[in-house]
């Protein structure tokens, strides 16, 4: 470890190329933090908003109106306006309205920080479009096969656990990983309400380091390998979905 | 293999297990049930036949309120199919279907498609459940074939499947749907041998059919259908070597 960094400290004394995180402990513990921070937004935002769209597909197919022009409307709200936005919206418009609470230094705080506001938003934001995602499977299966499940005595619940939603990801699923991977990438903009995700800290270490080109490159890799491993976990799940003679 | 037998308010054995009485039903302006009615005791075998846009599928349909119909009345075990507040898994818990198209689950194996509406729907112990899914498809003859998909599957192995899929409800009457009409003729002989085997077991059954030769063999009446309403019914031997009306003699010679 030692070794390592006192490579990095010599190659920056030698080229230029400054890579902190790789030498200077404050930095490469502070990047790791908004590494983590950046995989738990994802990963809560991709959990919560697949459940979204699971659940936004089937309140959609409601037999009461009023419940499919929520869905609707919800849609309309969270497809048609800039994540950004709604980022602000929430944590800038919403938050003024939640309760605060005293934190152990005696000051009043808000309930929902940061952290949670972005994760809403991002959920809400993606869930618009995986509840879309969803209906599109949803549509590709034969009504004749739901009927056979009627007859059967399911429930309406019961066939869309057991029957419409397994045979609808299938269908769906291409669509659903573009989706998740624009989610992934989406994270960043936790930067502007100042969550301390890999964004938000690349930035104070290359403002305090100034190696912005350096902190880019970083960036980028990261991004890159992080979505990567998304998408192959998605193939895998849709190699492990195949069943003869259902899609290809 | 056997259930207790969960007999709905008010039916008997000896009134008939299924009902029809005067069967309106319209597709907007299309009127394609003009007042059907017939009756079909326990362990009878009714046969429709008729030529296509005769209704016969519509009306099967009916008797398991999965289309709704705008007049008369179908009554299953005692239990009044056209009535707002039926409940409908109740009905179907007796009715079993079998479609043309088969329509089973496609991502499940042949096993899974047998076992998934008892343990969903009657709630009952997995074990005992798989136990009789193997005995249900030996029964059609499809042993071995426990762990195949739907899409490894030849349509008349499909069909028995699907016969197996409706027999592990118990039902206590069947409904056939065409079953034939989308099968090559050499597995034909297969599923009409599972559907006679059940018919002689004593199982009650409705079946829609262009299979005059099987109707002939398994029926215990015959009812000829054209735009809507019953032309001529009879017991089979009476039905194909007399028909009394034009339009059945009609349809007769182009069929046989």
């Amino acid at each position: 470890m030692h070794g390592i960094a006192l490579w990095f400290r010599h190659l920056h004394e030698t080229t230029g190329i400054n890579l902190t995180i790789a030498y200077d402990p404050f930095d490469r513990a502070r990047f790791l933090r908004g590494f983590l921070v950046t995989l738990e937004l994802s990963a809560i935002s991709i959990l919560g908003s697949v459940l979204v769209g699971i659940v936004g597909a089937w309140l959609q197919g409601s037999r009461l109106r009023w419940t499919r022009r929520f869905v609707q409307g919800y849609i309309q709200l969270f497809r048609n306006t800039p994540p950004l936005v709604q980022m602000f919206f929430f944590y800038f418009g919403l938050s003024v309205l939640m309760p605060t609470v005293k934190n152990r230094f005696g000051m009043q705080q808000p309930l929902i920080g940061g952290f949670a506001w972005a994760s809403i938003s991002l959920i809400f934001f993606a869930g618009a479009f995986n509840v879309e995602i969803f209906r599109s499977g949803i549509e590709a299966i034969p009504s004749s096969t739901i009927e056979a499940a009627e007859a059967l005595g399911y429930t309406r619940l019961q066939t869309y656990i057991h029957v419409v939603l397994p045979l609808a990801t299938r269908v769906c699923l291409p669509a659903l990983t573009n989706n998740l991977v624009n989610l992934i990438k989406t994270t960043t903009l936790a930067y502007a309400i100042a969550v301390p995700e890999l964004l938000y800290v690349s930035n104070q270490i290359w403002s305090d380091s100034v190696n912005v080109p350096v902190m880019m490159v970083v960036l980028f890799i990261i991004y890159i390998a992080l979505v990567g491993l998304l998408v192959a976990a998605m193939n895998a799940w849709e190699r492990a979905l195949r069943r003869p003679g259902l899609g290809t | 293999m056997s259930r207790g037998f969960d007999p709905p308010t008010g039916w008997t054995q000896d009134q008939p297990l299924v009902a029809i009485d005067d069967v309106h039903k319209a597709f907007g302006e299309v009127e394609v049930l003009k007042g059907i009615g017939f009756d079909v005791c326990k362990g009878e075998v009714a046969c429709i036949i008729g030529p296509s846009g005769a209704g016969k599928s519509t009306l099967i349909r009916c008797v398991n309120a999965l289309v709704p119909f705008q007049k008369g009345s179908i009554k299953v075990l005692g239990i009044e199919v056209n009535d707002p507040h039926l409940d409908k898994l109740r009905l179907r818990k007796h009715v079993g279907m079998v479609f043309q198209q088969y329509n089973l689950f496609p991502h499940r194996t042949a096993l899974q498609n047998v076992m998934m509406a008892p343990i969903l729907v009657l709630k009952r112990p997995r074990t005992e459940v798989e136990a009789e899914a193997y005995a249900l498809l030996k029964k059609v003859r499809l042993e071995g074939k426990e762990k195949a998909y739907p899409g490894e599957m030849s349509g008349g192995q499909q069909q028995r499947v699907a016969i197996a899929r409706s027999l592990a409800m118990h039902p206590d009457l069947m409904l056939f749907d065409e079953v034939t009409a989308a099968l090559d003729p050499e597995t034909v002989k297969e599923v009409l041998l599972a559907i006679r085997q059940l018919a002689e077991e004593g199982m009650t059954c409705i079946l829609v059919t262009h299979e005059m030769s099987f109707a002939r063999e398994v029926a215990s009446h015959i009812y000829f259908t054209d735009r809507g309403v019953i032309v001529e019914h009879g017991p089979p031997a009476e039905f194909f070597s007399a028909p009394r009306d034009a339009r059945t003699r009609a349809f007769l010679s182009q069929i046989l």
